[in-house]
């Protein structure tokens, strides 16, 4: 069986070492896949004006362009780099819901993700992404320190 | 954009500086600027408000409120049997996952909402509670329940005929459906009437959406503070909406979008807390609103007085049939024109039959209004046009004195509501006023950065006199948007009965379906 490993990323050094831990285990598997994923945190139950709506399609092309060539590509291409076979995705959403989701969808045998970036206020009452992810994720997950 | 908001602050800052100059002038300016609106609105404002004859009813009432019966039935009381479904959509049930980040239904709701939900909601159902009696309510959540039909309806058709740009942005409202669906139709005219529309719509974006706002807002704030010049007021106002709208300074709006749903949430909280710590009272209210429904228990006109009082409210209100939502509402992501219909048929509901009758139930509970204990009606003011109050009071007045005699520092809190209600419903006005705007000058920097300026000189001018015609023919240019969109409605309506069969024998067999989230 194939292994799909999904890694999630976050523009941050926590993604560049979930990507570093991903890339040594997947080189130690016989056949294995990568997916590199970058979710825009986004609720569809926020409060925005008449004109942000307007725009907003546009501002949606955009965040996923700079998503894209800022972070996904380039990981992309170094896991290219080095022998990898791997694919990247950018979507928006809750970020632990969203990973899972795509894992699930995308066949992932399992998740690599970075510990919590920040350890705000905010993330001590709701809990961070990779704590979300942890409780709810279907797949294994790995959370690199 | 920094450069533009350093202008306009300095404009602000030398407006401000000049001001005392003017406003020592003001009154001869005022009277002036009165007088000769006054004449020139006086019979486009008459014929707006005119009575049946014989009759004290202003015929509009009536135009929205046929309208809205007719969409209900036309439609087979779409807001009853759709109900549960436009809150599945509202929370996100069939929204494809991969649209994340789109703008959701929920956000086109909650951003149309903010538009209606203000001092109709607050100042509005006082006075027609202080008029009509608590059976204007009944009338009143009457007319809320119909006007879903028609909000149903008119966004309906803003997302179907919405105009979408290369670039990804969106422009909608009744002027493009009129003109696109009039054409498709085969009927002549389309072109005229959306010109008509967007002439209406600045003119009630500047009157009612503006000037209005701002001249309320004043009155509330003066009333706590003290007495002070209302231009004050309305350079204050009018810098941060400049702020806004020109400056880009979008930190100022996203505040106030996240602020007004939790001062709306803190309303109805207080009004319930007041409901429960009176709920032997209850009964007794339900029974004064039916009553008086039918009735009309003493108040001036009898129930005919009630009913008028109650319709009337719920149509300032809740704007259905104005066409305003329509705009809000077209820049939703859905390839279901009409799943926006269904969501917007709830902003009626949450504003007038939830929000509007716990003001009501709050005025009636604390017993602002004086019962005469022997017959049990309520007994008239002086001048016989008006139930007495404890303190004399009416419109915002009143609902603050029925809440404060529960919660003693609830006016303050009260206070605050009313001024960022009023804010934020100018914020959503100067974008239908944009819109109706570019409409008929085109989009570009230049046009757009003139209505702006329009607009927020529109602030200190409503802010600062009290100019009753303006007020008035600004009323009446909302109302006449309603009469140019209603009409256009009547030939439109069948364009969306097509859009609900289709949907409806699809959500039947399965071909729409939730998405597992």
């Amino acid at each position: 069986m194939t292994a799909k490993i999904v890694i999630g990323l976050d523009g941050t050094d926590t993604g560049e070492r979930a990507l570093a831990f991903a890339k040594d285990l997947a080189s130690k598997l016989d056949a294995c896949e990568l997916l590199a994923i970058y979710v825009i945190e986004w609720s569809p139950f926020t409060f925005q004006t008449a004109e942000e709506n307007e725009q907003r399609h546009k501002r949606r092309e955009e965040e996923i362009a700079l998503a894209t060539t800022r972070i996904v590509d380039p990981a992309v291409q170094a896991l290219h780099d080095t022998g990898f076979n791997a694919t990247g995705l950018v979507r928006h959403g809750d970020v632990a819901e969203t990973l899972n989701r795509l894992a699930v969808e995308n066949g992932g045998t399992q998740i690599i993700v970075g510990r919590a970036s920040s350890d705000g206020f905010a993330k001590r009452i709701f809990g961070s992404s990779t704590q979300n992810l942890v409780m709810h994720a279907d797949v294994p997950v790995t959370v690199v320190g | 954009m920094k450069n533009i908001a350093k202008t306009g602050l300095l404009a602000a800052t030398t407006a401000l500086m000049a001001s005392p100059l003017a406003a020592q002038d003001a009154p001869g300016i005022d009277e002036r600027v009165n007088e000769v609106f006054a004449n020139v609105t006086g019979p486009f404002v008459s014929a707006i408000f005119a009575p049946f004859p014989g009759t004290e009813f202003p015929w509009i009432v009536m135009w929205l409120v046929i309208a809205a019966t007719i969409f209900t039935l036309y439609f087979g009381f779409v807001q009853f049997r759709y109900f549960k479904h436009a809150i599945q959509l509202v929370k996100g049930d069939y929204s494809d996952p991969n649209d994340a980040g789109e703008v959701s239904h929920f956000q086109a709701l909650a951003t149309a909402l903010s538009g209606t939900v203000g001092l109709g909601n607050i100042a509005g159902v006082a006075v027609a509670v202080g008029i009509g009696g608590p059976g204007a309510t009944f009338w009143m959540i009457l007319a809320g329940l119909l006007g879903m039909a028609s909000k149903f309806t008119e966004c309906t058709l803003g997302v179907k005929y919405r105009n979408e740009y290369p670039d990804g942005t969106v422009s909608g409202g009744p002027m493009y459906y009129i003109s696109k669906g009039f054409k498709e139709l085969g009927i002549p005219g389309g072109g005229f009437l959306a010109i008509l529309f967007s002439v209406f719509c600045i003119l009630g974006a500047l009157g009612g959406g503006n000037m209005f706002q701002a001249n309320q807002a004043h009155a509330q704030i003066s009333g706590i503070v003290g007495d002070y010049p209302g231009w004050i007021t309305g350079i204050v106002f009018a810098g941060v909406v400049f702020a806004v709208i020109v400056g880009g300074i979008k930190s100022i709006a996203n505040v106030t979008e996240k602020v007004v749903p939790f001062m709306g949430i803190m309303y109805v909280g207080a009004a319930l807390i007041i409901l429960a710590v009176n709920y032997d009272m209850i009964g007794w209210a339900f029974g004064q609103i039916f009553a008086g429904a039918f009735t009309g228990l003493g108040v001036a006109g009898g129930f005919v007085g009630a009913l008028i009082q109650g319709f009337k409210r719920a149509a300032f209100s809740n704007e259905a049939g104005v066409g305003s939502a329509a705009i809000a509402h077209s820049a939703v992501k859905t390839k279901e024109p009409i799943t926006e219909g269904f969501v917007s048929l709830l902003e009626p509901l949450i504003d007038t039959v939830v929000i509007c009758t716990m003001t009501a139930l709050v005025i009636v509970i604390s017993q602002q209004l004086i019962i005469d204990p022997e017959t049990g009606n309520y007994v008239l003011n002086e001048a016989g046009n008006a139930i007495s109050t404890v303190d004399g009071n009416s419109g915002v007045a009143l609902t603050s004195a029925a809440f404060g005699s529960s919660i003693s520092w609830f006016p303050y809190v009260l206070a605050l509501a009313v001024v960022l209600f009023a804010f934020s419903t100018m914020i959503s006005w100067s974008y239908y006023g944009l819109k109706a705007w570019t409409y008929l000058f085109g989009e570009g920097k230049g046009s757009e950065l003139t209505f702006k300026i329009i607009f927020c000189v529109f602030i200190v001018i409503g802010a600062a006199a009290s100019l009753g015609p303006v007020i008035d023919f600004s009323d009446a240019a909302i109302f006449a948007m309603a009469v140019v969109n209603i009409f256009c409605l009547y030939f439109l309506m069948k364009l969306v009965k097509v859009e609900l069969f289709s949907y409806a024998s699809r959500l039947q067999s399965g071909e729409i379906r939730k998405f597992a989230h």
